[in-house]
């Protein structure tokens, strides 16, 4: 158990590591060179006009859409990983187990494809 | 050992305030990054338990899907915190009943929750240590096989909510031209494509 | 005292050595590879590329580094203030992060967990925070629409990427990454599993998000994407995590399909080379292609792109899973429970 967790420590430490120097090449810049905000500088980017109004306005649902079918794939590999690693052992049945959870989620691909939800318009 | 409570304590510390921060903070994106705070802290304790699987599943789905789609959501209808007051008592009828029925529906699963029998002999059972047996082998090897009814309905309820959210949110829109690319291969030079020759001051 | 020096502080201190002997070749080949890029480029258009800055423009990236960090930090009005300097530092921290689990060599590695390809495939999928942070607490349109195209991109080609991942690990039987690249001691399964391979790095172009996929920073349209409004060192963050991620996938395609720091053939001459070396020179071939990708191809449509991720890698991967897991069991060739 301590073995195991000796092997995660060094990833705790990186982490500290390398935030830290993140945040002190952002903060040194910051604090050597001298700032000199003025209004035009420091206002948003809009090819030289002024900003019309607020830029998080609401958008294509589709974006939704991808992420929704994002999470479902994602889940489905999820449960791909300690199957692949354990075919072996779990043999054939374990194998038409999977391939009977792929022919199910492969209905909803189909059905996603035929509903042009791939679709990007 | 010392390493090991001081990991737990500070882990769990900030999953606590990580949490709270997730209710209270007055902007939605930041509500949605404490979230995210917080399931990385999840995983450094499932770590700690020894559950190095379940701690990486749940930062690739969690935080690398579910929170992504949050995320779009909240940034991207970007409501203020006084447009969330708005329909406050307007939605809490509604959002009470549920809120209640929700809490009978755990009070009655919490109340008919016993141990099994079976329990002390499971617990008192040796853990292979983790360098025979990793925890992926492990719940590889049973949940294909003996818990193979959950696992085929963990794929029906996943094929239910790819069709759900399509039904919900995906319209088919009538004024666009899409690329047909087997129609573009297909198209063959000797029918699109003439030769002419033009005499010299006559159009064709 | 002494006791808690030798329990704690050598141990300790020799990790933080080991860390830095990660991050800082790291960052010397992020900096040259920048200007391997401009370089292989410009010989491509049949140009000389920088050669000012010292001999063959060698000190070329050190300068650009000197100067974005002797330039203003400008923070828009209109911005989140700690969103928008936590969006490069986290695109930053991820891109190093990844690499305390990247096995170098044999056993020359800072983190040997079990669950190795999980973690490099749970630090890409973070990839599109940095991303999506960024562009929305720059409240600038162009910075919006680049962050949305970029996250609904990425995470299009992670799926066709986890499908890819599964089938290497079912010819390994283990999720670590040592163990994937001593399996490949009789054959690297850039082999057998060609067409996997290929989807592999076409996906992790479009997680790069580098030509021909590079249409959230499309420099016509979107001006430069979700780093618009970024200068100085915020700027320079999101440069770096973005070629130290290059270098990341590279190093993913090396060990999961080129045998990671196995020589090409095992002949003694090719063994007296070490470990390391392979590795670097698969990881420069990678990143070779990845420089002549963009100096060859045209950008893709963001339609074409979608259909490609959605329609052709994601059921080709699947089908995959299905025929290698069944060719596999059939032929009764599967690694057996070989934990490490």
């Amino acid at each position: 158990m301590d073995n195991y967790l000796q092997e995660y420590f060094p990833i705790l430490v990186f982490l500290g590591i390398a935030l830290s120097i993140a945040g002190a090449i952002v903060l040194g810049s910051l604090i050597i060179v001298p700032q000199k905000p003025d209004i035009e500088k420091n206002s948003s980017y809009e090819c030289g006009f002024e900003a019309f109004d607020n830029a998080r306005n609401k958008f294509d649902v589709r974006f939704y859409l991808v992420a929704i079918l994002f999470i479902i794939f994602d889940l489905e590999v999820a449960f791909l990983f300690p199957w692949a690693i354990s075919l072996g052992e779990i043999g054939v049945f374990g194998f038409w187990s999977m391939i009977i959870f792929l022919i199910v989620l492969t209905i909803g691909f189909i059905y996603e494809w035929r509903q042009g939800a791939l679709e990007w318009e | 050992m010392i390493l090991e409570a001081l990991a737990f304590y500070v882990f769990s510390g900030i999953l606590v305030i990580a949490s709270l921060l997730v209710i209270s903070a007055r902007n939605p994106v930041h509500s949605v990054l404490y979230l995210i705070l917080a399931f990385f802290n999840a995983a450094g304790l499932f770590v700690l338990l020894g559950a190095e699987f379940l701690a990486m599943i749940l930062v690739i789905v969690y935080v690398g899907a579910v929170a992504v789609l949050f995320m779009f959501v909240v940034m991207m209808l970007d409501i203020g915190p006084t447009e969330l007051q708005q329909g406050f008592l307007h939605y809490l009828p509604t959002g009470g009943l549920i809120g209640i029925i929700l809490l009978i529906e755990l009070l009655i699963i919490l109340g008919g929750w016993h141990f099994s029998p079976e329990l002390a002999k499971t617990v008192g059972a040796p853990i292979p240590p983790l360098t025979k047996e990793t925890n992926t082998h492990a719940i590889g090897a049973v949940l294909y096989t003996r818990y193979i009814y959950l696992f085929q309905s963990a794929g029906i309820i996943l094929l239910i909510s790819m069709v759900g959210a399509i039904v919900l949110t995906h319209r088919r829109r009538q004024d666009v031209r899409t690329q047909k690319i087997s129609s573009q291969v297909n198209r063959h030079p000797r029918k699109t494509v003439e030769l002419q020759n033009v005499e010299i001051d006559k159009g064709i | 005292m002494a006791e808690i020096w030798t329990n704690y502080g050598w141990p300790l201190t020799w990790i933080i050595l080991k860390i830095f002997m990660i991050i800082v070749p790291l960052m010397i080949s992020v900096a040259y590879l920048t200007l391997f890029e401009r370089k292989v480029i410009g010989a491509m258009h049949l140009r000389k590329g920088p050669n000012v800055v010292g001999p063959f423009g060698l000190l070329q990236p050190i300068a650009d580094g000197l100067k974005l960090f002797f330039k203003e930090t400008v923070i828009p009005t209109g911005s989140n203030t700690i969103v928008f300097v936590l969006a490069p530092i986290v695109t930053f921290v991820l891109a190093l992060l990844a690499w305390s689990v990247i096995p170098v060599g044999a056993g020359l590695v800072l983190a040997d967990i079990n669950v190795g390809i999980l973690f490099l495939f749970a630090i890409s999928s973070l990839g599109v925070y940095g991303v999506l942070m960024a562009g929305w607490a720059s409240n600038s349109r162009y910075a919006f629409l680049g962050a949305l195209r970029s996250a609904a991109q990425m995470v299009s080609y992670e799926v066709s990427m986890g499908f890819v991942i599964v089938t290497v690990l079912m010819c390994v039987g283990s999720l670590n990454l040592s163990d994937i690249v001593e399996a490949q001691r009789t054959v690297w399964f850039v082999f057998p599993l060609l067409p996997m391979a290929i989807i592999f790095f076409v996906s992790t172009l479009a997680e790069t998000n580098r030509h021909p996929f590079d249409l959230p920073e499309a420099e016509a349209e979107l001006v430069a994407g979700y780093n618009v409004e970024y200068s100085s060192m915020t700027f320079a963050l999101f440069f770096l995590g973005e070629y130290a991620n290059m270098i990341l996938m590279s190093a993913m395609t090396v060990i999961l399909f080129l045998g990671g720091w196995l020589p090409p053939f095992n002949l003694s001459i090719f063994n007296l080379i070490p470990g390391p070396i392979w590795f670097a020179a698969k990881i420069s071939l990678c990143l070779f292609v990845f420089v002549w990708v963009r100096a060859t191809l045209p950008r893709y449509r963001y339609d074409q792109l979608m259909r490609l991720g959605w329609k052709v890698f994601l059921p080709i991967s699947i089908g995959a899973v299905a025929v290698i897991g069944g060719v596999l069991v059939a032929s009764n060739i599967l690694p057996l429970n070989n934990t490490g």
